[in-house]
């Protein structure tokens, strides 16, 4: 299982499922027996209250998490497990709810970090900085400059992502997560903490990678017009359980998605 | 005005990647790099050389080796004297082994050497961070000076249990022993230590330094984008005690000549002030790793010259103002400035492109 795995699946068939899949911390149940699919291409969002288990559900779709019990099929091969590593090689790149930037590198460092997998100079060629080490740097620097030009990052290409401004923080991270060239991209509240401006730059963003690059995204945000407008299907958890899934307009007209969000009346 | 970037375009990534991206510094540093090379060679003397110039080659390179451990990979060591301690007992069995090993060749199989005990060493540094990797890079101080004392075949049986250089030359010329000539120990830090300063800056600037500040600033971020944290650590642990090895071989070989371990390698002479050195100078900046070793091995002579020369007090008073000034300045640089003397140097650049004007 590799890249190319991911990237053979004709779009509209799924990309990777999950079966089952419960997680607990000692005693804390984080996850009860949740499954769901991810169809290839599609604008996927994973919604509910806090607490309900939506980002522990990315951390165990990228393997940092294990989950108790359950199935993950990812393109098409049975698994108990991902782990990190082998999730970035597999195409699946994040980002986080609270950043996760590297705050002392620039913004171009902070980007090509997302390009370090593909990267296979040798330490000695590193060192030397000639030939081949230094045309690899540069085609890699070219693919950076085309994430950067995208998200409109120009001007604080050599700024210290420490100092910048959080809406910028949260386009850089996004920049990342696309430097990679990702087959799926998780997405962790992109436009938490953002104004009117910035959540439409912000999903502008992710309709155009969805759109152009064909890239499938799975997406948690808390802004219900936001989820309705971008996504294509959507699933709802609440204390860990899966208490729907379908359409935007079958969501939002779900029962038991506006009990969990609204409270059930007493009577 | 004066240091100007205007006018100066990339038209290619190449020059926009280059060390150093500005004609100024371009100038400078070949400037510096022609009176290193063509000029002080023809006037040092033996004082410049053993009192301040090899020193500060040496230093230097401990201190890029400490930098690319604690500046760019995070992981803090106090294990520096051990560490170097292994680069000279290397170099001395290598020496009396094969007598008719290059110098050269000797020196960095020595900081081979060093490598693979660093990776040994940092092991530990994959399961504990900051103030207890610390603790445990200092473990591995104590115990390699320990090993060195104890084991009578790292010093060949000798009764002092000191070791000593035997004469190696070099294209004709002694650059070790009693008789190497000050131009030709000065030569032959000064090329070591610039190739592997550039070598240390290419690394930093290519995927495996990303690597190191990607681990040192989110570990855990870095694993999600496919940085392997073990693989990562250790090769730092490898590289920056390659390092501090060829140091340690040099300090020994070029420099004393005859060490005894505890004495020569011992915390307080090697471990903190090499640590110092890259709080000083600035930590994650190879221009601090220089800047800090010239601060720290000048310093004492600097401040001997004001007063016992100039003020007139006694030798040991001198020393004991040295010791109090040492650490007045370590604090006031920690709070001041914590990125020491490279981000001064910055600040100075950001002021110098504006001069005469304010904004």
């Amino acid at each position: 299982m590799s890249l190319e795995d991911l990237k053979n699946i004709p779009y509209g068939k799924t990309a990777f499922e999950l079966k089952n899949i419960s997680l607990a911390f000692g005693g804390v149940k984080a996850l009860t027996d949740v499954s769901f699919e991810v169809k290839k291409g599609e604008v996927f969002a994973i919604i509910g209250p806090n607490g309900a288990g939506k980002s522990s559900m990315l951390n165990v779709i990228n393997g940092f998490y294990k989950p108790t019990s359950g199935l993950i099929n990812f393109a098409g091969k049975e698994r108990k497990e991902m782990e990190p590593e082998f999730a970035a090689k597999s195409g699946i790149a994040r980002t986080f709810q609270n950043i996760a930037l590297f705050k002392g590198m620039s913004t171009l460092d902070n980007l090509m970090t997302g390009r370090l997998l593909k990267q296979k100079q040798n330490l000695l060629m590193q060192a030397l900085y000639f030939g081949p080490a230094e045309k690899e740097e540069e085609m890699h620097r070219e693919k950076v400059e085309r994430v950067i030009d995208f998200l409109d990052l120009q001007s604080i290409r050599r700024t210290p992502v420490g100092s910048l401004p959080y809406g910028l923080q949260k386009r850089v991270e996004l920049g990342r997560a696309l430097a990679m060239e990702p087959e799926v991209l998780l997405l962790d509240e992109p436009m938490a903490g953002m104004n009117v401006e910035e959540k439409q730059d912000m999903s502008r963003f992710v309709l155009t990678v969805n759109n152009e690059l064909k890239t499938t995204i799975v997406l948690i945000e808390h802004d219900m017009g936001v989820v309705m407008d971008i996504s294509d299907r959507i699933v709802v958890l609440d204390y860990g359980k899966k208490i729907g899934s379908g359409f935007p307009n079958e969501i939002r007209n779900n029962k038991a998605v506006i009990d969990a969000y609204l409270g059930v009346a007493d009577d | 005005m004066i240091y100007k970037e205007t006018g100066q375009y990339k038209s290619s990534y190449k020059s926009d990647h280059a060390i150093f991206p500005l004609i100024q510094d371009k100038i400078a540093f070949s400037t510096l790099m022609l009176i290193a090379f063509l000029v002080i060679p023809f006037v040092i003397d033996s004082y410049w050389e053993k009192a301040i110039l090899v020193p500060f080659l040496i230093f230097s390179l401990a201190a890029i080796g400490l930098n690319i451990l604690t500046g760019y990979c995070g992981q803090v060591s106090l294990g520096t004297g051990g560490f170097m301690a292994v680069g000279a007992f290397s170099t001395y069995k290598i020496m009396t082994s094969f007598p008719d090993l290059n110098i050269m060749i000797i020196v960095l199989i020595s900081g081979l050497i060093t490598a693979a005990v660093g990776i040994l060493f940092g092991l530990p540094s994959l399961r504990i961070k900051g103030f207890y990797l610390a603790v445990a890079t200092l473990a591995s101080q104590f115990f390699l000076v320990w090993l060195f004392n104890k084991v009578p075949w790292f010093y060949n049986y000798s009764d002092t249990g000191q070791i000593t250089v035997s004469e190696r030359v070099m294209f004709g010329v002694p650059v070790t022993g009693a008789t190497a000539p000050p131009y030709a120990t000065y030569l032959f830090c000064l090329v070591l230590v610039v190739a592997l300063g550039f070598a240390a800056k290419n690394l930093i600037r290519s995927k495996t330094g990303r690597s190191w500040m990607a681990i040192r600033d989110m570990d855990i971020a870095a694993e999600i984008i496919g940085v392997p944290p073990l693989k990562t650590k250790l090769t730092a642990f490898a590289i920056s005690s390659f390092y501090i090895g060829v140091a340690g071989a040099l300090y020994f070989a070029v420099f004393l000549g005859a060490i005894e371990v505890t004495e020569s390698f011992d915390i307080m002479t090697i471990s903190f002030p090499v640590l110092f050195m890259i709080i000083i100078g600035g930590l994650g900046s190879m221009l601090g790793s220089f800047l800090g070793a010239a601060f720290i091995v000048t310093l004492p002579i600097g401040l001997k010259f004001i007063m016992v020369d100039m003020v007139g007090l006694s030798a040991v008073t001198a020393k004991h103002f040295e010791i109090s000034i040492w650490g007045l300045l370590m604090i006031v640089f920690l709070i001041v400035e914590p990125h020491g003397l490279a981000r001064l140097w910055s600040i100075a650049k950001e002021k110098l492109r504006r001069w005469p004007f304010p904004y």
